[in-house]
């Protein structure tokens, strides 16, 4: 298997606070890779490290065999429109609405007409699970699930190879978290994307992950199936997946798996 | 949710063929690459197709390459969602890893309704736009004004009370609004200074009368210009930055958070900055003052033969205190307006970046209006006073 982002000996440090120190890490083709560690562990630094929006201390970061920081700008942007990222905040254009959010990308990357790029947008925000009476809405008008699903629609927008999701359930109702789970699985097999995805969500990381890496003591303790990373001793690992909560998920990704396709596909 | 590894390599895109649609007695054959770039050529493939290849008996997807949500959503839309799920679930041969994409597109098109927008004729959208802008300007006024009052309702609720006073805001504002900007007015006036006297002087020459030179500039920077100067200059730079402060604070939700901690947004952001104002102009403009005086000195000395000591000695023998009490006593007037209505603007502003654009070019188009307003009419107020 390829490896399409290497992270190699990252360092990153605010001041005195050492966020990350030596941390290596892989994304292979065509996997979702669950990104989990307590709050403040430096997840959203380490998505940001690697999509060139934060420049590390120290440590080499290559992206399809590329250095990001280092390429001269026309060839960092067509790189660019290789992923997409859903930010933790949402990110979305106050000063847009829904569609014209989505369709931004579109028309400037692909040179989409304007109504070709709404229409396209459009089905973005339909298959995020939005209604039709938000496309002409503005995000200060939304609900934070619906910013954390336009934004989805907006990381979608150019079907990009590679998907940076920050926490995309966070706020999430658990029959749009399920859909949202099912979309990333679809669309990760139909497109061959490849999904690096930071969560909290246990459920998620049952119902679509690969493979796991955990952050913790400013690395990656471990990068693997999820069975071998809740069998992994590290404290913090078995309180993670071995408290309520992480019971009740792996009970429930059980059931799914004895009765798949509950939905009558 | 583990697939096959033969698969992996598929994923590389290699030589892609164009996406191509074909329509042939009651069959529609899709083929090559259903993807985003090619998606504006498909579309007009799409559009050339006769009306009734819509309602097609068969879909061959037999030789479809890759297709995204671009192409699987022009698919859906031309056949309608549908119809093109009754086909997918018929179709014996299709992979189930595109079978689901087409699926789950045309599920949430078929979700999806479109809601109608109606566009009113021009003639009554032009009309009811100026019913808005006059209906706006009435509630500018009377905003300002309910303003101005919940301000100085607040500011004598705070008064009697010590241990309400933000003394930490309102030194932290005072710096912003006053001490840093006194180089700028300093700078600004002492140039002013220099050009007045150099127009006097031209003028006056003609007469004779260029020592009169020193009682225009003495005249003019007490009474009017040091004040004016000072304030339009805040205006620009202290407005703004009220506006934008607060504005940013208004989108990211933080004066709801003041509210809902039981504190006062107008007694927490609002009175120091006012208070810090109404400091700061005075001492802004007596600087003002003082440095375009100095600029008209050193024209006088310099190109008038004026010296210096008798420069001094004709302001001392001219020019009564009082012009220099007019002057200054508009300042904490014009502070007080140019603070409130940049501190209102960033209460108005709506809940994106754009919004914060547009109320900043209002509070500082406003407070500069206010100023020379207020100027002009206490002018006239002064001199029909004989002060
Ligand atoms: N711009 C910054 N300046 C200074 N410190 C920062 C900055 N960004 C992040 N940090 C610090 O880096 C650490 C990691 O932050 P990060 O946002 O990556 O956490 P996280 O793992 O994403 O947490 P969460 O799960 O809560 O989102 C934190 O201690 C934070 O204080
Ligand atoms: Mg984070």
């Amino acid at each position: 298997m390829t490896s399409i982002i290497q992270v190699r000996e990252l360092c990153n440090r605010f001041g005195d606070n050492v966020v990350h120190l030596g941390l290596d890490l892989d994304l292979r083709r065509r996997e979702i890779l669950g990104v989990v560690g307590g709050s403040g562990t430096g997840k959203s630094v380490l998505l940001r490290s690697i999509i060139g929006l934060h420049r590390p201390t120290y440590g080499q970061i290559r992206i399809f065999g590329k250095n990001l920081l280092t390429l001269p700008p026309p060839e960092r942007s067509k790189l660019e429109q290789r992923f997409g990222v859903l930010f933790q905040g949402g990110a979305l254009f106050t000063s847009l609405n829904l569609q014209e959010n989505v369709a931004i990308p579109l028309m400037e990357h692909i040179g989409l007409s304007r109504p070709d790029a709404e229409k396209l947008a459009r089905v973005k925000l339909a298959l995020t699970g939005l209604p039709a009476s938000a496309a002409r809405k503005y995000p200060s008008e939304l609900s934070g699930g619906m910013v954390k699903r336009a934004s989805l629609a907006r990381a979608l927008a150019l079907d990009p190879e590679i998907l940076f999701l920050d926490e995309p359930t966070a706020g999430l109702d658990p029959i749009g978290a399920a859909a949202f789970d099912q979309l990333l699985v679809t669309l990760r097999n139909a497109l061959g994307l490849t999904v690096f995805l930071v969560t909290h969500d246990l459920d998620t990381l049952y119902a679509t992950c690969d493979r796991v890496a955990v952050l913790s003591q400013q690395r990656v303790i471990i990068a693997d199936t999820l069975e071998r990373v809740a069998a992994d001793p590290d404290p913090w690992i078995q309180d993670y997946f071995q408290g309520p909560r992480g019971r009740a998920a792996s009970r429930a990704a059980d059931d799914d798996r004895a009765n798949p396709h509950g939905d009558g596909n | 949710m583990q697939h096959g590894s033969a698969r992996q390599e598929t994923s590389v895109p290699p030589n892609t063929t164009p996406g191509n649609v074909t329509f042939n007695r009651g069959a529609l054959a899709i083929t090559g690459d259903w993807t985003l770039p090619a998606y504006q050529a498909i579309e007009q493939q799409l559009s050339r197709l006769p009306l009734h290849s819509r309602k097609p008996d068969t879909l061959d997807l037999a030789n479809l390459g890759r297709i995204d949500t671009a192409g699987a959503s022009l698919l859906a839309d031309f056949l309608g969602p549908d119809r093109l799920e009754g086909f997918v679930e018929n179709d014996p041969v299709l992979e189930r890893d595109t079978a689901a994409l087409l699926r789950i597109v045309a599920r949430s098109l078929g979700q999806w309704k479109e809601p109608d927008i109606a566009e009113a004729p021009i003639l009554s959208r032009w009309l009811s736009h100026i019913g808005e802008r006059v209906e706006s300007l009435g509630l500018l006024l009377w905003q300002l004004l309910g303003f101005m009052g919940q301000t100085l309702a607040t500011l004598f609720s705070v008064l009697p009370h010590p241990g309400r006073w933000r003394v930490t805001a309102f030194v932290a504002a005072v710096q912003d609004t006053g001490l840093n900007a006194l180089p700028i007015v300093a700078l600004l006036t002492f140039l002013v200074g220099a050009v007045v006297a150099f127009l006097g002087a031209t003028v006056l020459e003609d007469f004779g009368a260029t020592i009169y030179t020193v009682n225009l500039v003495a005249f003019s920077f007490l009474r009017e210009f040091g004040v004016l100067l000072a304030a339009i200059l805040l205006a620009g730079r202290t407005a703004s930055s009220f506006t934008a402060h607060i504005g940013a604070m208004k989108v990211n939700e933080e004066l709801d958070a003041i509210r809902t901690l039981g504190l006062n947004p107008v007694e927490l952001l609002v009175l120091p900055r006012v208070l810090a104002m109404m400091v700061s102009l005075p001492i802004l403009t007596f600087v003002g003052m003082i440095a375009g005086m100095v600029g008209g000195a050193l024209v006088c000395v310099l190109s008038l033969d004026i010296s210096l000591g008798q420069f001094l000695a004709i302001v001392e023998r001219d020019i009564a205190l009082r012009h220099f009490l007019v002057g200054l006593s508009k300042a904490p007037v014009l502070a007080f307006l140019i603070a409130v209505i940049g501190c209102l603007e960033g209460f108005k502003v709506g809940g994106s970046a754009q919004s914060v654009g547009e109320h900043t070019t209002s509070s500082v188009v406003q407070s500069i209006f206010t100023v020379i307003l207020l100027d002009a009419i206490a002018a006239l107020f002064f001199m029909e006073m004989g002060w």
